[in-house]
């Protein structure tokens, strides 16, 4: 799974230090889907995830205690970011769907899961003033800043001598 | 200092970080919650969870934390990220040894019955271990010449699934042409396993060259003192579980984990967590903690003792080439040596530190020189500060038929030498009276 794609550790902290509330777009209510493993660490970590999944919505699911939307526009406002869990060929719509809503959600980043690309996409979204991230996971990303991915034996790239203060409440600043 | 800055680790360059810098802070900041600088030894079998929720979560995968250190444990996850760091990898797993992480590094890609493909020239326990034990896994081991390149397409055609190597092997003096063989298997949808013992990633970085997965006995040059037995695997990330299908372990639902698929899960984590959820949980050959702390004095050293142990091994190699006691010599780095030009492209930093030589007199000199050393110790190990000694035909490769040590570079005649830190000169006279002794 190599990338050409290149954001920066200042970048992405400052987008998951930003964002409070997510919609995530294909959330599963499976738990065993990678889409439930995400949202439930997300949560842990202090995020409102709000799933969008037109199928869980219809059938009034609750997924990890949060009600399922069926599309974008029935997101309760204000939501910084907008994870598409959905295959490459679906961003471009959701991306769409994101630009329009924009400023009535509030929205600021489309964030495109590890293994999601569509730079077609990124240009028309960047162009509107939202900040993109493609192929990467907010969670693994979230664990590699934070000091959690190095637990599992994984290079986060991470090198720092500095002693932080500890976090208070969810370890995210306000 | 705002709010702000109290909460979010600073963060660098990332991979940009230098290899020197990486081998002193890779994977290890101040401990969040002393400021310990220096990685503390965490000597516990157990971790406290939050609730039965949390329990849950960490039983189920879904998010990062420690359960029991069979599986995980912050001081060995400190040596794993480190590790995976220098070799430019995606994450690595720690074993109980350098055998006990070659077998994590099948167990996810071999099924019974099925075969793998690995070099004639091998460390001789690899041989042993691959021909003798993992039979009665019904695991299958097809040995190659690698330098047979046609040899080694044809047995990647008949199903081996990994290709095993030693980019430099021991007992020494042997370069491992890791581009030819890399798109061999790459071709053959077949891994490339480079065990880097004997050149550490400040000599080779198999990696860049195409290699699959990476294992390393910590034992040798990691640790550097003889102090440890351990091992890791290492994973690229680049191979991909799903759109091969080949390996099922990694890309088909996973019992003992309610059906989780590794693959799709984890992506380029998959193999990493694979080896601490299931390969550890149940193998059970994990690093101790103590074990994984002396491995990281290790590391942060490795570039400077690497460069010595290089320099005085070539300067040991360049003189018993002129002695007239002295058959041959197979020293990567010398003029002479068939593997130079292996050498210049993957061993840029230096031909390593273990090296073999004939001596005239056949199996009974070659016992004698040994026994008359007195600096060199006479013993089972490599890549130690000490400088070691040994005649592989009566010891490491014992075990192996007459075809197979020769095929291994271990003869009759064969003295196998890993060069120390000391004086050279002293390394020089030592060896000098031990052949006048012969
Ligand atoms: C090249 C090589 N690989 C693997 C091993 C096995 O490592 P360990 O003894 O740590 O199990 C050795 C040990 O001599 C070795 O030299």
């Amino acid at each position: 799974m190599a990338t050409d794609l290149h954001y920066s550790d200042a970048l992405i902290t400052g987008i998951l230090r930003r964002v409070r509330t997510i919609a995530m777009v294909g959330a599963s209510p499976n738990w065993k889907r990678p889409s439930n493993f995400a949202m439930k660490y997300l949560q842990e970590k202090g995020f409102r995830v709000i799933p969008v999944n037109p199928r869980a919505a219809a059938a009034g699911a609750l997924i990890l205690g949060e009600k399922a939307c069926a599309s974008l526009e029935d997101v309760p406002a204000p939501v910084e970011m907008v994870d598409v869990f959905r295959a490459s060929e679906a961003a471009l719509e959701i991306t769409r769907e994101a630009i329009r809503l924009r400023a009535e959600k509030g929205f600021e980043v489309v964030w495109m899961q590890l293994g999601v690309r569509n730079d077609e996409a990124a240009a028309e979204a960047e162009a509107a003033g939202l900040t993109v991230i493609m192929n990467r996971c907010p969670k693994i990303e979230y664990g590699r800043l934070w000091g959690e991915l190095g637990w599992g034996g994984f290079d986060s790239g991470v090198i720092s001598s500095r002693w932080p203060r500890p976090a208070k409440g969810n370890g995210r600043a306000g | 200092m705002s709010e702000d800055e109290t909460q979010t680790p600073a963060s660098g360059p990332g991979p940009d970080w230098g290899f020197e810098t990486r081998m002193i802070h890779a994977g290890a900041g101040p401990d969040p919650t002393s400021g310990a600088r220096q990685t503390p030894i965490h000597q516990t079998s157990a971790y406290a969870f939050h609730d039965a929720d949390h329990a849950a979560s960490l039983f189920n995968l879904q998010t990062f934390g420690f359960i029991y250190s069979r599986l995980g444990n912050p001081t060995v996850a400190t040596l794993e990220e480190r590790i995976a760091s220098l070799e430019g990898g995606r994450g690595a797993t720690c074993a109980a040894s350098g055998h006990a992480a070659q077998v994590l590094a099948f167990f996810p890609l071999i099924e019974a019955g099925e075969r793998f493909a690995a070099s004639t020239r091998l460390y001789g326990g690899s041989v042993t271990q691959f021909s003798r034990t993992f039979p009665k896994f019904d695991w299958h081991c097809d040995f190659v010449d690698t330098e047979d390149l046609s040899a080694v397409e044809a047995v990647l055609a008949q199903g081996a699934k990994a290709l095993f190597v030693e980019s430099l092997a021991n007992p020494g003096g042997v370069v491992t042409d890791l581009e030819a063989l890399s798109g061999l298997a790459r071709a053959a949808g077949a891994l490339l396993i480079v065990d880097n013992t004997l050149a550490t990633p400040w000599l080779c970085r198999p990696f860049e060259w195409g290699a699959d997965l990476i294992v390393h006995s910590a034992t040798k040059f990691l640790s550097g003192n003889g102090t440890v037995i351990g091992g890791a695997v290492v994973d690229s990330g680049r191979f991909d579980w799903s759109a091969s299908g080949r390996f099922p372990g990694l890309s088909e639902p996973e019992p003992a984990y309610h059906g989780l698929k590794f693959s799709e899960t984890f992506g380029d984590l998959a193999f990493t967590v694979h080896s601490h959820a299931v390969g550890l949980r149940d193998l059970g050959a994990s690093m101790a903690p103590m074990n994984a702390f002396l491995t990281l004095l290790g590391t942060e050293t490795l570039a400077l003792r690497m460069e010595r142990h290089c320099r005085n091994s070539l300067a040991v190699a360049e003189w018993l080439t002129g002695h007239p006691k002295v058959e041959w010599v197979s020293h990567a780095g010398l003029p002479t040596s068939p593997y130079r030009e292996l050498a210049e492209k993957y061993l840029p930093n230096g031909a390593g530190a273990v090296f073999t030589f004939g001596v005239r007199g056949g199996y009974e000199a070659g016992v004698r020189v040994v026994e008359k050393c007195e600096l060199f110790s006479h013993l089972a190990n490599i890549g130690d500060a000490r400088s070691l000694i040994i005649h592989p035909a009566s010891t490491t490769h014992r075990q192996l038929t007459d075809e197979q040590r020769a095929a291994a570079g271990a003869g009759p005649e064969v003295v196998r030498l890993s060069i120390g830190l000391e004086t050279v000169d002293d390394l020089v006279r030592d060896l000098d009276q031990a052949l006048a002794a012969a």
